[in-house]
């Protein structure tokens, strides 16, 4: 019994160990990837290819969960708000909760499920078929030439597809209050244009999904190059890259959030 | 300065605690082909992996062009390694881009020519190992031995003076296999560069290396010229140049008795 104690807490002690291990290797994999970098500047053609991939492909899933969601605040807005008689205010229920919160974070899961596991796995299969070592035998360096291009392209797509998502979940919310249940047109965009602050809403926004875009990809990149070359180990990467991300992303949206509260007025 | 453009001296490696080079010393001069052989799982591929200081040895060096590896910087090593090309065991193409890329690929990293003169020289690398008509296919579209072909004709590409070859006979029809040692040779002897070949087919390196080198556990087993290795009497090189089952390098890997495993022990005694 007692020896079964003390293996547990030695295993508790090994995970504890290499995890904070492992995310050593990880941050100076970071700063290697970052300094890295100059070549995707100096050669933007190789980001821009990777944008199409990661970014352009992903506009589908993006698009349509953006409508979806939009649709589902509006007729959830609708129903609470016109028990209070306030259901003009439908719009800026639906621009709010999508340019602040819904809008960065549904993209960003979305982004992780989507070019996360696409990235991991990429780097990964390279890494296992050789792909990687046979670069670096040719003298080019597989971060500079494979991993940061890709990185950069996750960091500047995410604004974007988040900002796509947002613009189609107001549309879904118009669509929904104002074309099908009969919200006045005039009220519903109004409201939202007066309540929606282009400083302290989008920006705010923005600046989320910036930094939901840095961690995504850095992750993504991190697990595809450290993926045990074997199909289990590429498998497992981009699990891990999913659920990494996730966890990541909500949490990171809690702190960022605190940051940008303005306090109670 | 030496003639010899690879110097290996008292190299030693393992994988954690498992030894795989043990003091292997060797020479190999330019405008050789040299080759390496040895049962699986000799070290003859982590031997290429040191020389193009892929992993740091734990004793001894190997010398490249007066440089010791594992001593360069990065961007030296880097430096160095432009002069290399590899042949990866099974052909390590980048399947998200053409035979045509795949062949340019080092050319466009590490020159400034027109995309015409790339043009003609992968064109000219292609056809020399025959496979110019299959230039606009995907990695994906090939054959395991026309990938390695391709694959070849990727690390001559840019003329170096080292190439390491593992496993280039491997999954080769016989015509493909011919004209791919031949030209190994041909290349050697045109560009002065050397050659290292780490490979199973005996028959067919033996017509077109100077210098054979076997492994076995580590250590360099036997050594010599394609006619000392054909008329060898050495245990070691006969079983491996007839493919003889009986002799000095097992077939097994290490195990405890075939009965026990079987649980058969009492009814065989």
């Amino acid at each position: 019994m007692r020896n079964r104690i003390v293996v547990s807490i030695q295993a508790i002690g090994h995970r504890t160990i290499d995890s904070i291990w492992r995310l050593g290797v990880a941050s100076r994999f970071f700063v290697w990837v970052l300094l890295k970098s100059t070549t995707s500047f100096l050669r933007f053609g190789l980001v821009v290819r990777e944008i199409y991939f990661v970014g352009v492909l992903s506009l589908i899933i993006i698009l349509v969960s953006g409508l979806f969601v939009g649709m589902v605040l509006g007729l959830q807005g609708y129903e609470t708000l016109q028990k209070y008689g306030s259901e003009s205010a439908v719009g800026t229920l639906v621009a709010l909760s999508l340019v602040r919160e819904l809008g960065p974070v549904m993209a960003a899961l979305l982004f992780a499920s989507r070019a996360g596991s696409a990235i991991t796995a990429e780097i990964g299969l390279m890494k296992a078929t050789n792909q990687l070592a046979a670069m670096g035998m040719m003298a080019v360096d597989p971060i500079a030439r494979v991993v940061a291009p890709r990185f950069w392209a996750g960091v500047i797509s995410m604004p974007f597809l988040a900002a796509m998502f947002s613009v189609m979940g107001v549309f879904g919310g118009y669509l929904v209050t104002v074309v099908f249940i009969g919200v006045d047109n005039g009220s519903f965009w109004s409201q939202m244009q007066n309540a929606v602050d282009f400083r302290y809403d989008i920006v705010n926004g923005v600046i989320k999904s910036c930094f939901f875009g840095v961690a995504v990809t850095a992750i993504a990149v991190f697990e595809g190059f450290d993926a045990p070359p074997t199909a289990e180990g590429v498998s497992g990467a981009t699990t891990r890259t999913v659920v990494t991300s996730s966890l990541v992303i909500l949490g990171l949206d809690f702190v960022l959030t605190s940051f940008m509260f303005r306090g109670v007025s | 300065m030496t003639d010899n453009l690879i110097e290996i001296k008292n190299l030693a490696f393992s994988y954690g605690t498992r030894p795989i080079l043990n003091n292997v010393n060797m020479a190999m001069s330019r405008g050789k082909v040299v080759a390496v052989m040895g049962g699986s799982g000799s070290g003859k591929t982590t031997l290429l992996r040191l020389i193009g200081g892929e992993i740091k040895p734990a004793g001894g060096h190997v010398k490249v062009a007066d440089q010791i590896v594992h001593h360069l910087s990065r961007d030296e090593l880097f430096k160095l390694r432009r002069k290399m090309g590899m042949l990866f065991q099974f052909g390590a193409l980048f399947t998200d881009i053409s035979v045509f890329d795949n062949v340019a690929f080092q050319i466009r990293e590490h020159t400034t020519l027109p995309e015409s003169m790339v043009r003609d020289l992968v064109l000219m690398k292609l056809q020399a190992v025959g496979l110019r008509g299959a230039h606009h296919l995907m990695p994906a579209e090939l054959s395991g031995g026309m990938a390695r072909r391709v694959a070849l004709a990727r690390s001559i590409a840019l003329d170096p003076m080292l190439v390491m070859y593992d496993e280039p006979f491997t999954g080769l029809d016989p015509i493909s296999l011919s004209v791919i040692g031949n030209l190994i040779r041909r290349l050697t002897d045109a560009l002065g560069m050397m050659s290292i070949v780490v490979t199973h087919d005996v028959q067919e390196s033996l017509k077109i290396v100077d210098y054979v080198y076997f492994l076995a556990d580590g250590v360099i087993a036997a050594q010599g010229t394609p006619q000392e290795v054909k008329s060898s009497v050495a245990p070691f090189v006969h079983q491996f140049v007839h493919g003889e089952e009986d002799g000095p390098v097992p077939f097994h890997y290490p195990a405890q008795s075939y009965q026990k495993d079987l649980a058969l022990e009492d009814f065989v005694a």
